[in-house]
């Protein structure tokens, strides 16, 4: 028996008897007995902390693949960075974390300007103006997306390159099963879209991603002609670290620019709560989803922040409402904003320059393996497919053995085939290399691959 | 007696100045991070990447020292008001304790330290516990199988309204209406446009609940289901909901219950009993997972037998003695780019478990006790919508101060800000003219409560003194009431918009 309850039986008894009551009974008299729950809960007894955590030790010991076990290679939107004790414990304060969502101003500025100080950094990485307080996760930034597009043209064609994340794709395509969104997807070839293989003839959006979940780096400049070509929005779902040294989204003409925003100070957390960053043009301000806090003044003239633009949200507007999204992940933005604000200018820059040349020096080793293939001869960024000899899914439990968790197998990120690659996805590995591997994690993840595929 | 509880009025949550941005802080050339020595080569940017690729121009940042970053993000900090610092009454949003040990759960490096891309083989606890608390919901519940996906309650609702869908549309039903109460949260509609229906709005009856009869007159054989939340949103349970389910189930409808207050029934009610097919939970309001000021969340949703074959996917699953990624045979595919808000996942699990059937129906009973409680000693300051017993939160209306003082529900809530407590959900639900909706949780003290009252008591007697005073709350509180129609007019959502 334990909970968090803070009365006493005899306060319990005194407020029972202040409503005229004896028991509590007499407070559920109301609910129909047909309905009620007899012989209460399927559950097991509660039990205190120390044994909730004995029993939470049995999960933990069950995963083999921790950070502290393997070293990881394995990205596909989930990136293993560093995250200093600083940042945990800036955003690991309980008056960031049990806050509730800034509705009053006075008491909440906190969490406004920290939000305040996020956008401008989504603003600034997207190189687009108008940021949002964040989604859920970039899957869910696609969907809005592709929403925004659906009302600013008011078609239903979206053209998405099958570069963009597969998780994010099906989101999409799930998502597009209540909004009747075509979803048409570009192919790649070579690991780049080949845009002339669909028609896109009257697209509401033109979907690319910077680098695609291959890690190749496209140019974009085919997709941003096409989107022009036929007035429809174009979202570019980009990789915010890559920001530090590639273009930015707006930089290619993005209208619409989303990302995942984990790689800023969140822990692989098994994929949640992650971060949904979302920016677009001025144009598309009226439509933007969700939450966006402006600057402005208090009765004082002091400068204040407070949720704006507030009419477009659905407890305003209801059914007309520019998206359903309430709570969103406005923690782990505030912790991206003190995660930028430690690595600074010249760390982002630092992260994304290392990434670029770990991934570059474990793909120069990797493809001196017999029988191990360049997926693309396309440029990449910090990740990289590559054709084995051997099953990926296979390949990745033997390297765990030795101490590495060796990348993403491509069918599990696809659920299998994937006609859009033209590839045996099977043999096929996604690896990622960030600031954090060192030489010789990854002179050791050669020595096991070269093992493991010769073994 | 000293009525002190989770009354905050003694934190020096003020100050006279705003603070610097992280912007106005930085000074070029200054640093904070610090990186691992890797040995890997350094290799310039242009041998490794085409130079059409890489930005000419760098992306400013910021650029501050440790120090700096740590006082500006402390002494943000202290411009906010927490659960952890006072009592936060708001309606509709259980703002109960989030207990510290499902914290310290989540940081545990052996679950947060996971890539989700992991195969299942080399994260069989993680599995484990995500199936684990499948299960438990579904006994909360009183459902077959769930979802853990859904990233907050909208995601939820929206998982939730396309389950709907493809179970009508795998009967070859075609349906174009959900029907949603006039009390209804916003996300509800919002969740039922895009889930592809129209709204029918169903008016409530003078006792605050659905009414039936005009629920009976829109139902059709087009109607897909209906949202309800129950205790509904001026806290009142419905009564009539074995008949609203038969009713909607006649004409081939389902029932969707937003677990919105699910707080109030836990182990007293369960959705599934009350003839409900599907059910989100918001993990962060009944299992007390921190709100991060604003998300994250956690949406599960659960289902009745019969929709479980919709569910999206993959789910972890036991399989011949150990745990996979299973999708439902006809999955509506995925609704979330991983497996959900894994962390808040665990938090919630920790907290069932300490919890346990017992515990759990202590939280609904103590937390409907706090709010009657609440309701009755107010009776004479702030009368209730529906005087009668009400579920675990209370809806309150000032219009008696408009219309005697010219003070509006906003004025009272504004200066409950001053005397150290959050405010209540103010102007929802929508049928109730002045709404101030109490939701004190279970996890206050009789002290707080008592506290709060006392507050509004002198509120009250400031509203009769001085109600310009009023108008004018909050002074005490780092700013002061800020102008919206500024904010909107003059749109500044970055340093750099100008």
């Amino acid at each position: 028996m334990a909970d968090y309850l803070p009365h006493t039986e005899d306060e319990v008894a005194s407020m029972l008897a202040f409503l005229g009551m004896s028991s509590f009974e007499d407070l559920f008299a109301h609910i129909p007995a047909a309905v009620r729950l007899a012989g209460g809960f399927d559950l097991p007894p509660g039990v205190s902390e120390p044994d909730v955590a004995a029993r939470f030790a049995r999960y933990t010991s069950a995963n083999a693949a921790t950070l502290a076990k393997l070293s990881c290679f394995a990205g596909g939107g989930a990136y293993d960075h560093e995250v200093p004790p600083v940042v945990r414990a800036l955003g690991s304060r309980s008056e960031f974390v049990t806050a509730y969502t800034p509705y009053q101003p006075e008491v909440a500025q906190g969490v406004l300007q920290a939000i305040y100080e996020y956008q401008t950094l989504v603003a600034r990485l997207s190189g687009l103006p108008i940021p949002n307080a964040s989604l859920y996760d970039a899957a869910t930034g696609l969907v809005e997306a592709l929403n925004m597009a659906g009302g600013a043209t008011g078609r239903t064609k979206m053209v998405i390159s099958a570069g963009v994340h597969p998780h994010w794709r099906a989101v999409a395509a799930t998502f597009a099963k209540g909004t009747g969104h075509e979803l048409v997807i570009a192919p790649l070839r070579d690991g780049e879209t080949d845009w002339g293989a669909v028609d896109a003839s009257g697209a509401a959006a033109v979907v690319a991603a910077y680098p695609n979940y291959l890690g190749v780096i496209e140019d974009l400049s085919i997709a941003k002609a096409l989107a022009v070509r036929e007035g429809a929005l174009f979202v570019v779902g980009a990789d915010p670290v890559a920001a530090g040294v590639l273009k930015t989204a707006g930089q290619w003409g993005a209208d619409v620019f989303i990302g995942e925003g984990q790689p800023f100070g969140t822990a692989l957390s098994f994929g949640g709560p992650y971060l949904g960053l979302f920016a677009c043009t001025e144009e598309q301000v009226r439509r933007l989803p969700g939450r966006i806090v402006g600057e402005t003044l208090d009765a004082e003239g002091r400068r204040a922040f407070v949720t704006t633009l507030r009419a477009r949200e659905q407890d305003i507007r209801r059914e007309k409402a520019t998206s359903n999204i309430c709570s969103n992940q406005t923690l782990m933005a505030v912790t991206a904003a003190i995660q930028l604000g430690w690595l600074g200018t010249q760390g982002l820059r630092e992260i994304a320059t290392r990434c670029a040349q770990g991934a570059h020096f474990l793909y120069d080793e990797l493809l001196t393996i017999n029988g191990v293939h360049a997926v693309s001869s396309r440029p990449f960024f910090r990740e990289f497919a590559i054709s084995l000899p051997t099953n990926a899914s296979e390949t990745l439990l033997a390297m765990a053995d030795e101490g590495v968790l060796g990348g993403l197998a491509i069918s599990a990120l696809t659920g299998g085939d994937d006609p859009s690659l033209e590839l045996d996805v099977d043999r096929v590995l996604l690896v990622t290399v960030t600031e954090r591997r060192t030489l010789e994690e990854i002179e050791h993840y050669v020595n096991v691959m070269r093992k493991v595929v010769h073994s | 007696m000293t009525f002190a509880g989770g009354r905050a009025a003694s934190a020096p949550l003020m100050g006279r100045e705003s603070e610097p941005t992280l912007f106005e802080l930085s000074v070029p050339g200054r640093r904070a991070f610090q990186l691992r020595t890797t040995g890997v080569p350094e290799r310039s940017l242009h041998e490794l990447i085409p130079v059409e690729h890489l930005n000419d121009e760098v992306v400013d940042v910021a650029e501050v020292s440790e120090r700096d970053l740590v006082a500006h993000f402390t002494r943000l900090s202290h411009r906010q008001f927490s659960v952890d610092l006072g009592m936060y009454p708001l309606g509709s949003c259980t703002m109960k304790y989030n207990p510290k040990f499902c914290d310290a759960v989540a940081a545990d490096p052996g679950l947060n330290g996971v890539h989700p891309g992991t195969p299942a083989t080399l994260c069989q606890g993680w599995l484990a516990l995500l199936a684990t608390l499948e299960e438990r919901l579904c006994a909360i519940t009183g459902m077959s199988a769930a979802t853990l996906q859904p990233a907050a309650g909208a995601a939820g609702e929206l998982t939730g309204l396309l389950l709907m869908r493809a179970y009508h549309e795998s009967r070859g039903d075609v349906r174009t209406r959900v029907l949603i109460p006039d009390s209804a949260h916003g996300t509800n509609p919002a969740s039922v446009t895009l889930g592809g229906y129209e709204v029918t709005t169903i008016p409530s009856n003078d006792r605050g609940l659905v009414d039936l009869a005009a629920l009976k007159s829109a139902l059709g054989p087009d109607v897909a289901g209906i949202m309800l939340t129950n205790p509904n949103t001026v806290g009142l349970f419905e009564e009539e909901i074995t008949e609203i389910a038969t009713a909607v189930h006649d004409v081939g409808g389902l029932l969707y219950y937003d677990g919105a207050n699910l707080n109030a029934i836990v182990g007293v009610v369960r959705p599934g009993d009350m003839g409900f097919d599907i059910v989100h939970m918001n993990l962060h309001k009944t299992f007390a997972t921190p709100h991060g000021g604003g998300g994250p969340g956690a949406g599960p949703v659960a289902v009745a037998a019969r929709l479980a074959p919709f569910l999206p996917g993959p789910k972890a699953t036991r399989v011949d003695g150990r745990y996979d990624w299973v999708t439902p045979e006809h999955s509506i595919g995925r609704v979330h780019g991983w497996h959900g808000n894994a962390m808040v996942l665990a938090r919630a699990l920790a907290y069932i478990e300490v919890h346990g059937g017992d515990g759990l129906t202590r939280v609904a009973q103590h937390a409907v006790l706090n709010a009657n409680w609440l309701r009755h000693r107010l009776r004479d300051l702030l009368p209730a919508a529906y005087d009668r017993v009400n579920m675990h939160e209370c809806t309150l209306s000032a219009s008696n101060l408009k219309a005697a003082y010219g003070v509006k529900g906003l004025d009272v809530a504004k200066a409950l800000l001053e005397e150290g407590f959050h405010a209540p959900t103010v102007y929802f639900p929508l049928i109730v003219d002045e709404a101030l909706m109490f939701e004190p949780t279970e996890t206050e003290s009789l002290q707080t409560l008592e506290a709060l009252a006392q507050a509004l008591e002198r509120i009250v007697e400031r509203a009769h003194v001085d109600p310009e005073g009023l108008r004018q709350a909050p002074k005490t509180t780092p700013v002061s009431r800020v102008d919206e129609a500024l904010a909107a007019r003059r749109l500044r959502p970055t340093a750099d918009a100008r």
